[in-house]
């Protein structure tokens, strides 16, 4: 493919609450056996893109585990490949990533050493397929400076964490709000960006002369009347996951046979990182309905209508209800939890009870567990 | 060395189209996983993988060995077939001829030690043990060994030993066993020993590691000696033996225990996205394998990757392997099912008497019903025990829509 590609995975998120202590959002875990970033680079590689930056900044070592190699993606290529870029102090820089624009600005160079005519940007927390090629030949036909990826959302929605938008019946975008208190707009704006290399260089060089570090505030916003932005629709399955309820409900998505179909069943498939972990294993007394279940997990109770990631323990009589339960918690007998979201890693003593009330609970327990 | 060329014909219509070490195990495993993993866990990072039938299945599952972390720079696993010399091309004749036959391969290491292994067996083993317990007792050849009943001693090769391990004879099936230790053929030698047993032994028709070499070895008075090993270790030669074998990774706390952090098996994962269990699903006593969706009921069984099981349909005492797909309303009872097979509505399996097979008695019994790769299988028809099916069937191969205990099916040519 003739562009490069760029993932913004670099923030933190007040939305996530208690979650956003362990990690960047990027790295979140998502349907049972992905992390967020995972949807981004997958689409990257099977848009045939070769070489890929991720800018990490918040919270990475849990991100850049999961990046240690290239290969799970089929980056560890000759040409191109994956590169993590993260902030570093050099003879003329010494602060950390100001924003989006600033992220980029400060590895310009890498920007610059490029020879592919076209960018690809998108942000870490997307949930979604997507073959980039047609939103680049979309592109190239409206002529554009920069092509926003716009979904129409359902009215009633509340769309005040996203960029909202306005397009012309071309096409054009016409107006731009970044995370309004009220507006009476529906179509947002997915965080996913075409633009020329060159023309992006440009933007970022005088945006960092002007002392302005924001990608959609100083770049999008500003120039939207003086360069062609167009927005590219979508109709297929998108979602960002980073807000606590959003991110419960596009796990819970994946209950539904054709969302799990589609990302699932159809090609190209998700990729992820293998982790070598053994069939689920359900013994005598487990009860699982209407449940993802994944690798290395050992099911004692009952299950239902939760999203179980890898290496979790269920002990005996556990009832779990409209919960997930994040990578290797050990679930102690007799517990019962609902409306829930249980931080990875966890160890929930016997006979627990957690219930979200209104809402979701973030349950974090830090209790030792013994293994034997 | 690991030897992988063996047709494994026990195991029927399983492997009519693969070799014995690439066949499913353990849900998302193969049998060949087993031994490759043991290699690396015990830091051996250059492996020789002796191929000759149907390789295809096995080379695209070893690659370059990324999922074992054998693809070095030095070393790593190399695939080796038989190939054409300049002054003869055959077939590997016996397990000793295929590693005379690729005397380069080890040569271009040069190592002190050779290990010799077979991909057909289940175990965890630790063979830098085996190597210390080698060059403790300046051992020649070490044959690792396993204590088996004394009534079974006859099916194996026995090896009688002293006091301090050494074996002083060597039996090969005997009819009134002397003692009960099994060689599991696994062997370690040093490198110049083998080099000049098989040179030695190289005009030896079928050469033959416990045939010849071993006996050879022997009669030249090398010091041999036997590694007594008592873990788990599982033969699953016979289709009974397989079947066993995947049952015995349900129980609660397994005696072969894949859920421990120590000493992983590494396979080629062929799925990523997790599994999902319908609301009208119940399911006990199994295991099963990701990307699998299971909308029926599922009991005592062993399930692989992708799977899809209808609603209404009921598995019990099976083993169902990678993306096979089970219709609605299905009943399966102690069946093998091979990958990809399809699996109409209302099928019902291993039900009636149990009649022993017609054509291969000895092959299709334990009362299972055994379904090899590729097949399809056309709606509400019946089979009955000890049955094996394979190929594209149609209704009219079911006589009054069913196949009775003891029968078999199977046709030519692949599905469409």
């Amino acid at each position: 493919m003739r562009a490069i590609g760029i993932i913004l995975a670099g923030g933190s998120n007040h939305r996530m609450r208690e979650l956003s202590q362990k990690r960047a959002v990027a790295a979140m875990p998502v349907a049972g056996s992905y992390r967020s970033i995972d949807f981004a680079l997958s689409n990257m590689s099977n848009s045939h893109i070769q070489k890929v930056a991720v800018l990490t900044q918040y919270n990475a070592r849990s991100l850049n585990e999961h990046l240690n190699s290239a290969k799970w993606w089929d980056f560890g290529r000759k040409q191109g490949g994956l590169y993590i870029l993260t902030p570093t102090i050099t003879a003329d820089n010494s602060v950390w990533y100001r924003g989006t624009a600033d992220s980029i600005y400060q590895n310009l160079d890498w920007l610059k050493q490029s020879h592919e005519p076209y960018v690809v940007l998108a942000s870490g927390d997307g949930v979604y397929k997507m073959d980039y090629n047609k939103i680049l030949e979309y592109h190239i036909e409206k002529k554009a400076d920069i092509t926003v990826v716009c979904k129409e959302m359902e009215a009633g929605t509340d769309v005040s964490r996203f960029g909202v938008v306005r397009l012309a019946s071309d096409g054009r975008l016409e107006d731009f709000e970044e995370k309004p208190m009220a507006t009476d707009k529906t179509t947002i704006s997915c965080g996913i960006y075409v633009v020329r290399r060159r023309q992006l260089i440009e933007l970022i060089e005088k945006c960092a002369q002007e002392e302005r570090y924001d990608f959609v505030q100083d770049i999008l916003i500003r120039y939207k009347n003086l360069k062609r932005i167009y927005g590219y629709m979508i109709k297929d399955y998108w979602s960002s996951i980073a807000s606590v309820e959003s991110y419960y409900q596009t796990n819970m998505d994946f209950l539904k046979r054709e969302v799990r179909d589609y990302f699932t069943r159809q090609y190209p498939d998700i990729y992820s990182k293998v982790q070598d972990l053994p069939p689920a294993k359900y013994n005598l007394g487990a009860n699982v309905k209407n449940s993802l279940v994944s690798s290395g997990c050992i099911i004692n109770g009952t299950v239902e209508n939760s999203v179980i990631f890898k290496k979790v323990f269920v002990g005996n009589n556990c009832v779990i209800k409209n919960s997930i339960i994040m990578n290797d918690v050990y679930l102690g007998d007799n517990t019962y939890i609902e409306n829930c979201i249980v931080e990875s890693r966890d160890t929930i003593r016997a006979n627990s009870r957690y219930v979200g009330e209104d809402g979701i609970k973030i349950v974090l327990e830090k209790n030792e567990r013994y293994v034997i | 060395m690991l030897l992988a060329g063996g047709q494994g014909s026990r195991l029927g219509v399983l492997t009519a189209k693969v070799a014995k070490p690439a066949v499913a195990f353990g849900g998302k495993y193969r049998i060949i996983d087993f031994p490759l993993s043991n290699c690396i866990n015990s830091g051996i990072d250059t492996v020789g993988v002796l191929t000759q039938y149907q390789p295809l299945r096995l080379n695209t599952h070893i690659g370059i060995g990324m999922p074992w972390d054998l693809d070095r720079n030095n070393g790593g696993v190399t695939v080796l077939p038989p190939y054409e010399k300049s002054t003869n091309s055959e077939w590997y004749t016996g397990t000793a001829n295929a590693i005379y036959q690729n005397l380069d391969y080890i040569e271009t290491y040069n190592p002190d030690y050779v290990l010799i292994l077979s991909g057909d067996h289940i175990y965890k083993m630790d063979y830098e043990v085996m190597l210390d317990y080698h060059k403790e007792n300046n051992a020649d050849v070490t044959i690792a060994a396993m204590p088996v009943p004394l009534e079974e001693a006859s099916r194996f090769g026995i090896v009688i030993t002293n006091d301090d391990g050494q074996i002083t004879e060597f039996e090969e099936k005997p009819e009134h066993p002397r003692s009960n230790l099994a060689s599991m053929g696994i062997y370690i030698f040093s490198w110049p020993i083998l080099r000049n047993a098989l040179i030695e032994m190289s005009d030896q028709q079928s050469c033959d590691f416990g045939k010849h070499i071993i006996p050879y070895c022997h009669e030249n008075g090398n010091r041999l000696f036997a590694y007594e090993y008592n873990g788990y270790w599982k033969d699953v030669g016979t289709l009974g033996s397989y079947w066993e074998a995947n049952m015995e990774l349900i129980d609660i706390i397994p005696e072969f225990n894949l859920y421990e952090e120590f000493w992983k098996i590494y396979t080629k994962s062929d799925a990523v996205p997790p599994q999902y269990i319908s609301s009208e699903s119940k399911i006990e006593r199994s295991i099963i394998s990701g990307g699998s969706n299971i909308y029926g009921e599922v009991y005592n069984s062993v399930i692989g990757s992708g799977v899809t099981i209808g609603s209404g349909t009921v598995v019990r005492d099976s083993i169902i392997m990678k993306n096979t797909e089970i219709g609605n309303h299905c009943v399966i009872n102690k069946a093998i099912v091979a990958e990809e097979v399809e699996i109409s509505d209302g099928v019902v399996m291993g039900e009636g008497e149990d009649v022993p097979n017609k054509i291969q008695p000895k092959i299709y019994s334990f009362g299972l019903v055994t379904v090899g790769e590729d097949s399809y299988i056309p709606p509400n028809v019946r089979i009955g025990k000890n049955t094996a099916i394979a190929g594209n069937t149609t209704p009219e191969d079911y006589p009054n829509g069913a196949l009775e205990s003891g029968e078999s099916l199977i046709k030519a040519g692949d599905r469409e």
